[in-house]
């Protein structure tokens, strides 16, 4: 076994090993349903703000801005900025409200919003399809580190992954998730900042060279390449970004955990901070990438950036550590996100499958949400194994696209707009949903052809969120006869602070 | 006059929004008013600062080959000085919500005579 074989397994084990460590000290306080889901809403905003960097800074974060970064250049940036801008949205528009709503996901809010189930059905099918949609990437990213660091088959990250999520998400729910998703975040930004400056002086001290790539023009200009047609695949990914965020489910399902609606104002401010802290590093790996990792770029490999450049560029053992360092940064990342994942996805499940009861029989609370967990993991594990991998960041920019074009206009209309009915609602998300779905399969599965149409395909988001948006006002406005009778009072709910003594329904 | 005069029983106005009242009605426009105008202002400057980027730099090419300190000012707007905007709007974004709710809170509170 090679040096550069035993620092990776250590990192791994060691991650793996603290991850199910403190998920089991969590399970002794995590007593009832409502502990499993929501981790019985009394979470502190500093340690509650740290568990959704935590949980929010995944693969594509960790792996593929830096990659990104390096093989296309500056228009790639916008990827980490739309992944934080898309927070200052949550807040602005949804953040307390959605607390304020008081239910658990996003089908029960908005069930209890339009009072139907017809709406909530199809919110459950989005929630897993954009859940396990955001799932694979984990799983790919997770295939590629252990092939970096430890030389395993592909297979052996995603199973790892797989058996360590379930294991957390069973035993201990959402409050043991709470700790090891808080102590992710702050493993995440060591697990970068600290090579980076390492990294940084090596630079520095061979006399800060310039970039090695051979075509070097383009790479300052923050625009896709190709003139309009680079113009709108830009506005279309800042679209999906800045609105798909509020959709994603493992993000809203995190606000139920705060005490009140001014507590998840503050602790989406203090997300805000911590994601701007940590999106700034990855794209210097990038930058550090073209002078030192032009290789990996040509070969395809860019995936890998982060996890080869301190081996690349510090020599020995130093070397050794501080790759050993980012790949137990970059478990943690998957670790963190897929439990997330699991967690969301698993609750609906549970909600709407498993814990309906079958003829006469019906699973207890806590065993229909491990049973679901298992479903929520498996399914996106087996489709990870037989599919080859898109790129990470990719992957997860189709995610936001979906969330973008079904869940964004919902939230943003069932918080702020009376008018919104139960025919509206599911109009509008079949029409974002499947226009902004044929993007992404088409993606997936050819993804070859260029021009408008192509283009267009690509990056959906930037028509299929305007017809979510005219679907779901319109459909509204010609059945306004369907408005729930209990509107009102929801916005009493909604916008009130809890200090006030109201009816709230 | 001859009956003894009337006399108001002290009521609070929370009342007026549980009962659905006109004046409820209005005290709870004016605060989703007031919030959503706020969300409103923050995404405008958020659209017209960060939002605008692509569009400076697609009409005038020569952005691009600009440099501060040696670092193209792509680089230094979309890796740096973006982040601190963003917090920036989040934070005022905050202070006035909370503001907003308070003298809403104020408003119901104070008991009428």
């Amino acid at each position: 076994m090679t040096t550069e074989t035993v620092t990776g397994l250590v990192a791994v084990v060691l991650v793996t090993l603290t991850t199910l460590l403190i998920g089991t000290w969590g399970l002794r306080v995590s007593r009832t349903t409502s502990d499993f889901f929501v981790a019985s809403r009394s979470v502190r905003p500093a340690l509650n703000a740290s568990a959704i960097g935590g949980e929010y800074l995944s693969a594509a974060s960790f792996l593929g801005v830096a990659g990104l970064v390096l093989t296309f250049g500056a228009d790639m940036l916008w990827y980490p900025i739309g992944w934080t801008a898309g927070y200052l949205l949550l807040l602005v528009l949804v953040a307390a409200p959605l607390r304020r709503s008081g239910a658990y996901t996003l089908p029960d809010f908005a069930e209890a919003r339009l009072g139907s189930r017809r709406v909530r059905a199809t919110c459950s099918v989005m929630v897993v399809a954009i859940g396990w949609l955001y799932l694979l990437p984990q799983f790919h990213g997770a295939g590629i580190t252990i092939r970096a660091a430890i030389g395993a088959p592909t297979w052996v990250g995603p199973v790892i992954i797989g058996a360590v999520v379930l294991a957390n998400v069973t035993s201990g729910g959402m409050r043991s998730i709470t700790f090891v998703q808080a102590f992710q975040y702050w493993l995440k930004l060591t697990a970068l900042l600290l090579p980076l400056v390492v990294l940084l002086i090596v630079w520095a001290g061979d006399g800060a060279p310039g970039s090695r790539m051979a075509r070097d023009d383009s790479w300052s200009v923050p625009l896709a390449s190709g003139g309009s047609e680079g113009l709108y695949l830009t506005y279309s990914l800042i679209i999906a970004t800045f609105l798909g965020t509020m959709g994603l489910p493992h993000v809203v399902v995190r606000f139920y955990t705060n005490p009140d609606g001014r507590a998840a104002r503050r602790t989406t401010l203090v997300v805000l901070v911590l994601l701007g802290i940590f999106y700034v590093l990855p794209p210097v790996y990038g930058a550090l990438g073209r002078v030192y990792a032009v290789e990996l770029a040509a070969s395809g490999r860019s995936d890998v950036l982060v996890l080869e450049l301190p081996r690349l560029m510090v020599p020995g053992i130093g070397g050794e550590l501080l790759a050993g360092l980012v790949t137990a940064g970059a478990f943690a990342a998957f670790l963190s996100t897929s439990s997330g994942l699991a967690i969301a996805v698993a609750g609906v499940i549970s909600q709407d499958v498993t814990g309906k009861a079958f003829g006469h029989r019906r699973l207890s609370g806590i065993t229909a949400f491990r049973v679901a967990a298992v479903i929520a993991v498996v399914v996106p594990l087996a489709v990870a194994l037989a599919v080859p991998s898109v790129g990470v960041a990719r992957a997860v920019g189709l995610a936001f696209a979906v969330a973008a074009s079904t869940f964004c206009p919902l939230l943003l209309l069932g918080i702020w707009w009376r008018g919104l009915t139960d025919v509206g609602a599911v109009t509008g998300m079949l029409a974002g949903g499947l226009g902004s779905g044929a993007g992404v399969m088409w993606t997936l599965l050819d993804g070859s052809a260029t021009g408008w149409p192509a283009v267009l395909l690509e990056q959906p988001a930037a028509w299929s969120v305007p017809l979510a948006f005219v679907v779901m006002i319109g459909v509204s406005k010609a059945t306004a006869s369907r408005v729930p009778a209990h509107t009102r009072r929801f916005m009493v709910r909604l916008h009130t602070p809890e200090v006030l003594d109201l009816d709230r329904g | 006059m001859t009956g003894p005069p009337r006399r108001h029983t002290p009521r609070a106005r929370t009342g007026d929004i549980d009962d659905q009242t006109r004046l409820g009605t209005v005290y709870l426009e004016s605060l989703l008013r007031e919030q959503l105008r706020l969300a409103a202002r923050t995404i405008l400057v958020l659209v017209l600062s960060v939002g605008t980027l692509p569009l400076a730099f697609h009409l005038v090419p020569g952005l691009a080959g600009l440099q501060l300190l040696g670092i193209p000012l792509a680089w230094l707007l979309l890796g740096g000085a973006v982040y601190p905007l963003l917090v920036l709007l989040g934070w005022r974004y905050v202070r006035r919500a909370e503001r907003n709710e308070r003298d809403f809170a104020d408003l119901l509170g104070e008991i009428e005579q």
